[in-house]
Parts: C-alpha cells; sequence; structure tokens
C-alpha cells in the first residue's frame, strides 16, 4: 500500500460509462415521449396548481380578507410561505455555487437539477409577497424606485425594501448562472437530434456554442466568477430574509441569531428537497450511476450537520431569552414552547431537530426508503419553524388587549397547495425539456475523461 | 458550379492525452489559428495551446464597482437630496442602511454584464454561421471525439503538410471544412415580404393588447382602483337590515352627547333661581366669551352691548344690557335668554355650546362693570 492511495480522488460517477452513451442517457427524457405516469404525475400538480389559481383569483376579487390574517397577525401565510420556499432554493445555490468552489466534485451529478429548483422555488416564493399587497398589479409602483407624481422614493432604510432587492438579484444572478451552464449542453442537443424544430431551438439556445477551447478558457472563469458571485448572494438573501424580521421590534423577533439561523434551516430545507426530488428522478431516468448513493449520502451528512445547526439555535434562542432579563422575551419563548401554538412548536422541534439525528447510523443515510420519510420531515418541520415565528410573535405582542389567535382559512391552505402544485408542475416541465443533468460537466468528471499526467 | 472554399483542416482524437499531445506539437510548430474542440473542458489544455489566462474577471471587477458606484450615488441622492425625510432617526445619507442594496446591485452588475461580455465581445456570440456547424467534425466533438483544426487561412498551412501531421499525430479521422455556399452568399432581406408581415402582426398585436389593457382591463372589477366596494352606498337599498337600510335609528330616548334638553323651558324665574354659572372670569374663558358675544350678539345689541345695534333700522334695536333690570338679573336668567330668546329676539341655543353660553355671560358681566365702574376698580 503506497501514501498515495489517500490523495486518489474517488469517481463520482459510477462504472466508467462511456461519453455517447452519457449523451444518450441524458437526452433520453428529451427525445422520448412522456409514458402514462409522467401524464398522471403532471395532471396531479396541475390541479394543485388549479386549485391555488382559483383560490388567488377568488382573493382578488373579494379582497385578501378571505385569509386568515387578522389584526396583530398580519404576516401571517403569506410570509411564511415566502420564507420556507426562498429557503428551499438556497440548496441549488449551495450545490452549485459554494461547492463548486469548494471543488466537490459528487455536486456535478446534481447542480442542474438543483439550480434549477431554486429557480422554480424563487418564483414560487416570490408570489407570495407580491399578493400579500392584495393589489399586485399596482404592487411594482410600491416597491421599486421609480420617478412617481408623487416625487417620493421608496424607503431605502426598509429591510423590506432590501428582500426586493436581493430577491430579484437572487432570480436574475442564479438564472444567468444556470444558462452559462446550458450552453454547451444545448450544443450537444442540437449536434445530436434529428428534429428539424428542435434543431432550430436549440441552435438558438445554444448560440452557436463550438465547443471550442478559445472559448472553454473564458467560460470556465466565468464559471469560476459566477460561482464566486454567487456564494456571498446566496448568503446575504436569507440574511436579508431575516432581517425582515430581525429589524423588527417584536419579541422572539428582534435578534442577532436570525441571519446565520435562517442560513442554516434554509440550506437544511433545501437540501431535504432536493434529496426527495432527485430520488425519484434518478429511479425513473435511470440515473443511479450519475446521481449515486454516495452523492445522497453526502446531502445527507450535509442534512444533519445544518439541522444540528438549527437546534443549536433554538436552544440558544431560548438561553438568551433568559439571560437578556426581558420580561416579554422570556415570555415569548415560554408561549411558544407551551402557550397556545405549541403544537406548532413540538412539530417544528422535532421534525427538525430529534428527527435528522437518526442521520448519525451510516445505515440510515444509505436507505433510500429511510432517508426519503426524514427528509419529508424536515420540509414539514421547516415550514412549521416559519410559522412559529411569524404567528407566534405576532399574536403575543407587547400589549395584551390585542392579542389574538391566528387561524387559516380554507383559501390559506389552497394558495399553499397551489403552490406546490406550481413548484412541482415546473420541475416535471424541466425533466422533459432541459437535460437535468449537466452533460459537459458530469463527462469531465468520469474516470479517464482528463489526461493522466504520467507524461511528464 | 463554384469552387467550394477551404476552411480548415480538422483531425479528431480518442483520448485526452492523445489531444493534449496534438495541441502542444501545433502549437510549438508555430501555427496560430488553430483550435480545439473538446465535448468539456480538458485540463491543461490552455497550457498545451499556449493561451494565456482569461482576463475577464477583470469586466467583473470594474461593472461590479460600477454596481457599488450606482448603488450609492442612487440611494444617496433620494434619500438626501431629492426628498429628504427623517426615517427612525437615522441621518439622511446612512452607508450602513446602504450596505445591503449596494451589495446587491454590485453583484447584479458583476454577474450580468460579466455573462453579457462573455458571450458578445469574448466570445462572439451568438453565431450560427461558423463553418464547423453541422460538420460531422462538430458533431463529434461534442458527444465524445477531442478535435483539433488549422484554419486555411494560418501563413503556415500547408494542405498536405497539416494532413501528414496529423497522420503523424494518430488522428482517427481527418476532415476538410469547407465554407457553406449559401451562408457565405447570404444577405439580410429586410424588405422580405414575410419580414414585413411579421412586422405588421407584432405591431397589431403590441397596439391592441395595450389598448385593452390600458382602457377596458384596468376599468374592470378587480383592477379598477377599488371602485367597487363592500360599503354601504346613500341612496341605496341594503340588504343589511329588514327595512332596507344599513343603519337602524336609535333607541327611543337616546340624546346626544352635549345635546341635553333644556329642563326650563318656558320657566324663567326658576331658570333665574336654579341655574349656577359653571364657568370661573378666567383670561381664558373671558376671551372665548368676547369671540363669541362680538360674532352672535354684538350686530343686535353692539359691541359694547349698549344696544347701538348696527343694523340700521331693519330690525328692532333691543334695549341696552346695561339696565338695572338686566344688571341685577342672575347669570342663570340671562342664559335662559339665550337658550329661549325673548319676544323678537330668537334663541341661541344652537349656535353656542353650553359652555359658550356661560363665557358669553360672563363677558356680559364685564361689559355691565366696565359702565359702572366704581373708583376701587381702578387700583
Ligand atoms: C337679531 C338681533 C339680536 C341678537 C343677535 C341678539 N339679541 Fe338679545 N335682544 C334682541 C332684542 C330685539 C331684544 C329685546 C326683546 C324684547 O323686546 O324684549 C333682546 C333682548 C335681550 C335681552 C334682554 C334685555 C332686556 O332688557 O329684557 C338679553 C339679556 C339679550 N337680548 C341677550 C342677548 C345675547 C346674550 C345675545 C347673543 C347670544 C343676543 N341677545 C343676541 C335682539 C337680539
Amino acid at each position: 500500500m503506497s501514501n498515495n492511495e489517500f490523495t486518489q480522488e474517488l469517481s463520482v460517477i459510477e462504472g466508467k460509462p462511456s461519453l455517447r452513451s452519457l449523451d444518450e442517457i441524458i437526452s433520453k427524457p428529451l427525445d422520448t415521449k412522456p409514458d402514462k405516469k409522467y401524464y398522471i404525475a403532471l395532471g396531479v400538480t396541475l390541479t394543485m396548481l388549479t386549485i391555488g389559481a382559483v383560490a388567488l383569483a377568488y382573493s382578488f376579487y373579494y379582497g385578501i380578507g378571505l385569509w386568515g390574517n387578522n389584526n396583530p397577525v398580519g404576516w401571517a401565510w403569506p410570509i411564511v410561505n415566502f420564507v420556507f420556499w426562498i429557503g428551499i432554493g438556497h440548496a441549488g445555490t449551495l450545490i452549485s455555487a459554494i461547492l463548486f468552489l469548494f471543488r466537490q466534485k459528487w455536486r456535478t451529478g446534481i447542480a442542474r437539477f438543483a439550480e434549477g429548483m431554486t429557480i422554480f422555488a424563487v418564483i414560487t416564493a416570490m408570489i407570495f409577497p407580491i399578493i400579500h399587497t392584495g393589489r399586485p398589479w399596482v404592487a411594482a409602483v410600491y416597491l421599486l424606485p421609480y420617478p412617481s407624481q408623487h416625487s417620493l422614493w421608496v424607503n431605502f432604510y426598509s429591510p423590506l425594501l432590501w428582500d426586493v432587492f436581493a430577491v430579484s438579484t437572487y432570480f436574475t444572478v442564479s438564472f444567468t448562472f444556470w444558462y452559462v451552464g446550458l450552453i454547451p449542453d444545448f450544443a450537444s442537443l442540437r449536434d445530436r437530434t434529428k428534429s428539424k424544430v428542435k434543431k432550430i431551438i436549440y441552435s438558438i439556445t445554444s448560440l452557436g456554442w463550438r465547443h471550442s477551447n478559445r472559448h472553454w478558457r473564458h467560460y470556465e472563469m466565468v464559471y469560476l466568477i459566477l460561482a464566486g458571485l454567487a456564494t456571498p448572494l446566496v448568503l446575504s438573501v436569507h440574511t436579508v430574509v431575516s432581517f425582515d424580521f430581525a429589524v423588527a421590534q417584536l419579541p422572539g423577533w428582534h435578534s442577532t441569531i436570525f441571519p446565520p439561523y435562517f442560513v442554516a434551516g434554509a440550506v437544511f430545507s433545501g437540501f431535504a428537497m432536493v434529496q426527495n426530488v432527485l430520488i425519484f428522478i434518478r429511479k425513473i431516468f435511470n440515473y443511479e450511476h450519475i446521481i449515486t448513493l454516495d452523492t445522497l449520502e453526502k446531502m445527507n451528512k450535509i442534512i444533519l450537520l445544518t439541522g444540528s445547526m438549527v437546534g443549536y439555535a433554538y436552544t440558544m434562542e431560548f438561553f438568551i431569552a433568559w439571560y437578556s432579563g426581558v420580561p416579554t422575551e422570556m415570555f415569548t419563548f415560554v408561549n411558544r414552547a407551551f402557550g397556545d401554538y405549541s403544537w406548532a412548536y413540538w412539530i417544528m422541534f422535532s421534525c427538525n431537530v430529534f428527527i435528522p439525528q437518526l442521520f448519525w447510523f451510516k445505515k440510515i443515510r444509505r436507505t433510500i426508503p429511510i432517508m426519503f420519510v426524514i427528509a419529508v420531515f424536515v420540509n414539514v418541520g421547516m415550514w412549521f419553524e416559519r410559522f412559529v415565528i411569524t404567528v407566534t410573535s405576532l399574536s403575543r405582542d407587547f400589549l395584551p388587549s390585542s392579542w389574538a389567535y391566528f387561524k387559516p382559512t380554507i383559501v390559506d391552505g389552497a394558495l399553499l397547495l397551489g403552490s406546490f402544485g406550481l413548484f412541482f408542475t415546473l420541475v416535471l416541465l424541466f425533466t422533459k425539456s432541459l437535460p437535468v443533468i449537466s452533460i459537459a460537466e458530469v463527462k469531465g468528471v468520469v474516470d479517464g475523461s482528463q489526461p493522466s499526467h504520467g507524461e511528464h | 458550379m463554384s469552387e467550394k472554399i477551404l476552411y480548415s483542416y480538422s483531425a479528431l482524437f480518442d483520448t485526452p492525452d492523445k489531444i493534449i499531445h496534438a495541441a502542444k506539437t501545433v502549437a510549438e510548430k508555430g501555427f496560430k489559428k488553430f483550435d480545439v474542440n473538446t465535448p468539456y473542458p480538458v485540463h491543461g489544455m490552455d497550457k498545451a495551446m499556449k493561451l494565456t489566462k482569461s482576463k475577464i474577471g477583470w469586466v467583473t471587477l470594474v461593472f461590479g464597482l460600477t454596481g457599488t458606484l450606482t448603488a450609492v450615488t442612487m440611494m444617496g441622492w433620494m434619500m438626501a437630496v431629492d426628498y429628504p425625510i427623517v426615517i427612525g432617526g437615522k441621518p439622511y445619507f446612512g452607508l450602513p442602511g446602504f450596505g445591503p442594496i449596494m451589495f446587491e446591485l454590485s453583484v447584479l452588475f458583476g454577474a450580468v454584464i460579466t455573462v453579457v461580455a462573455l458571450l458578445m465581445f469574448f466570445l462572439k456570440l451568438p453565431n450560427n454561421s461558423h463553418p464547423v456547424h453541422d460538420t460531422e467534425y462538430m458533431k463529434n466533438v461534442s458527444s465524445d471525439k477531442y478535435g483539433i483544426l488549422i484554419e486555411a487561412t494560418d501563413p503556415k498551412f500547408n494542405k498536405n503538410e497539416v494532413e501528414a501531421l496529423f497522420q503523424e499525430l494518430g488522428a482517427e479521422k481527418i476532415l476538410p471544412i469547407y465554407f457553406d455556399e449559401e451562408e457565405i452568399s447570404f444577405k439580410p432581406k429586410i424588405f422580405d415580404k414575410k419580414f414585413i408581415g411579421f412586422l405588421v402582426i407584432v405591431a397589431a398585436i403590441t397596439s391592441l393588447s395595450v389598448y385593452g389593457t390600458m382602457n377596458k382591463v384596468l376599468y374592470m372589477i378587480p383592477f379598477s382602483w377599488m371602485s367597487e366596494q363592500g360599503k354601504s352606498i346613500p341612496q341605496e337599498t341594503s340588504k343589511v337590515f329588514k327595512n332596507g337600510s344599513d343603519m337602524l335609528p336609535p333607541v327611543k330616548g337616546t340624546v346626544a352627547r352635549g345635546y341635553l334638553p333644556y329642563r326650563f323651558k318656558g320657566q324663567p324665574d326658576k331658570a333665574a333661581e336654579l341655574l349656577v354659572n359653571p364657568l370661573l372670569p378666567t383670561e381664558e374663558n373671558l376671551a372665548l366669551g368676547k369671540t363669541k358675544f362680538n360674532i352672535y350678539c354684538s350686530p343686535c345689541h353692539g359691541y359694547l352691548a349698549d344696544g347701538k345695534s348696527r343694523l340700521n333700522g331693519n330690525f328692532p334695536a333691543p334695549p341696552t344690557l346695561h339696565s338695572n333690570k338686566v344688571r341685577n338679573w342672575t347669570d342663570g336668567r340671562i342664559y335662559h335668554v339665550i337658550m329661549e330668546g325673548q319676544n323678537v329676539m330668537p334663541s341661541y341655543a344652537h349656535q353656542l355650546s353650553e359652555k359658550e353660553r356661560w363665557a358669553v355671560i360672563n363677558y356680559i358681566r364685564v361689559l355691565q362693570r366696565s359702565f359702572n365702574a366704581k373708583e376701587s376698580d381702578l387700583l
């Protein structure tokens, strides 16, 4: 045994598939007609989407009084959903940018898909604050600094406005990053397709990419730069989202732990969602050798890590509430755990802190059904985390005379369902219209695809 | 048929090692106009081709900083120059509060402009009319082969030599690439019928949809600026109560605040006896009394209450209020006159609130005293 063994890189793609077979397997879903199961799945998600759309039309026509939002709890579900979906998006950027900077090759198989999910999640998320204004068609007027008749500008000191900039920048940059990654793949598809229409489409979308090394040289640099820009960006987005809460003075919100705690939570829930969807994708499209069990295990490790960070934040919040000596703060936390909303608090706590601890066991990390269920729990828990933060604090603010219990209405529920419908509809359409695995990147990490260094 | 114009000679290789070797040799031979095409970036190829490091990072740096600067100037101008408002006690120009948006715009500018620069200026894309497109060469290098091509315009280019060189390097296949006849002789036709037709259709759709949105959709519920609201509108029947109104009449005997009925209707003596002036003759109360007296009483009674009416005989002039009779009246008795009027003088109950009535009375007392001043008042 030589020492070299330790520095030798493990292969991230199993079984050394030939490059052409990779082309074939990745573009297969694009070339074949969808089967019955696909239509059933699409039918389900479209139904969900329609239910949400009807609920939304109702809300526009009759006003958002149809929702459960009441006087102290003005932020209720729309904001809970917004923070939840934005969080889901974070995993994609983490995988595509941060892990890229850390040269984690196992990311190549899942990066494209995760980035796609980022984009869909951000689209879904952006809907909520905008419809929360009640009249979204005039919302742009209130959100953006534009020279208006009133000659008044938006308030640049407000975290809500920071959010507008952070989320829209995040969307734009993620989309750009995603598209840049897609260009070489479009070129490969262009060169293999036999259909005339597809050829035209791919010619346009590939911009006439020629796989030229004189291009790769700049391209790779830009990819690195974009990863470098996206990394602080993704951290800033959930930080700014947390400012929406932390900058307010409400007990339970006004806390400096929020930014890191929110970012960890976002990555946590995002990874859970990506893991859930990938388990289906790799099975349905036979990508088991590209999205390997090792990859899933590594994702589970990240879920375990971020889950523990979130758990730490929960307990630390309690400690700080007590240590601060502020009676309202102390009350808020006792109330969270033992008050009217204790049910939500304990759902959150067990789903996010206790259940993911099972990932300490290697066996569980590598058993697909179990990890799937755990990740579902994580997503449920993370939705409840946002619910607990938003609703418990608002419903029990400083003035006991204004306290009220928040109850969602059926329209709230329909909108949440609709948001899942929208997200999964986009995911399904994505799997059939674009390569869900980056062809060029995966080829570059297959064993034997890079020159051996033996000659010098 | 004219002769095809040669663009380049190309060779396909099987393994990354071979292509690296080929690139190195070609570069060392002094060829300048050559290129390597690989399905994915091959490590070490830049070095083999003697390419320098990409300088595109400078674009990011410059435009990222432009983003920062844009953000600061925009926010500074809007918040501190154009429309300064104090928000939460923060300074007009508060850098810490601008921080997040400065960061976001730096990233936005940096990322988007870098990509635009990459595609348009560094790679000269989009370009779908390059000679390599649609060749067998291209189809292979975008899948699983590694290709190298030397352009015919390279000063050292020589058909046979290049072919021999490729052979020697172990090329799997050697292919000439020609310019596409159609693409070379292609001329853009702006006045093409189809193109004009397309423009007309686009114009029609755009104007129709803009017209429809601005003039129709925006006047439909719910886009119509809340013109339709779930509220009661006067003169319209409502479903809230059985009688078709939105408000119920008040319960019998309800009295509005400040409108208690007068207790001594037609009983001046009782009023004189039982009503007590609750107001003290403070400066404030007298000032109020003076104002109200001058407005409501002075036109008939004169500014000094001496009966010098300003109505020029259009209305019977009242007697002076400095008579012994009125001076000996209690405040309650005068109050009664204000409430009920007296003979031709109408009631002033509606014009004056209770407090104002007493204030006016206090002021009348002042006037009376000044007309009958004693020596002791001068001290
Ligand atoms: C429209 C003109 C008019 C106005 C204004 C008017 N009065 Fe008179 N007032 C009269 C007349 C005329 C009489 C005499 C009635 C009568 O013949 O007994 C009178 C009588 C009086 C008397 C009784 C005098 C007496 O000797 O019997 C008092 C007190 C009096 N007014 C107070 C007031 C006060 C206080 C106001 C202001 C709130 C006022 N009046 C406003 C016309 C007016």
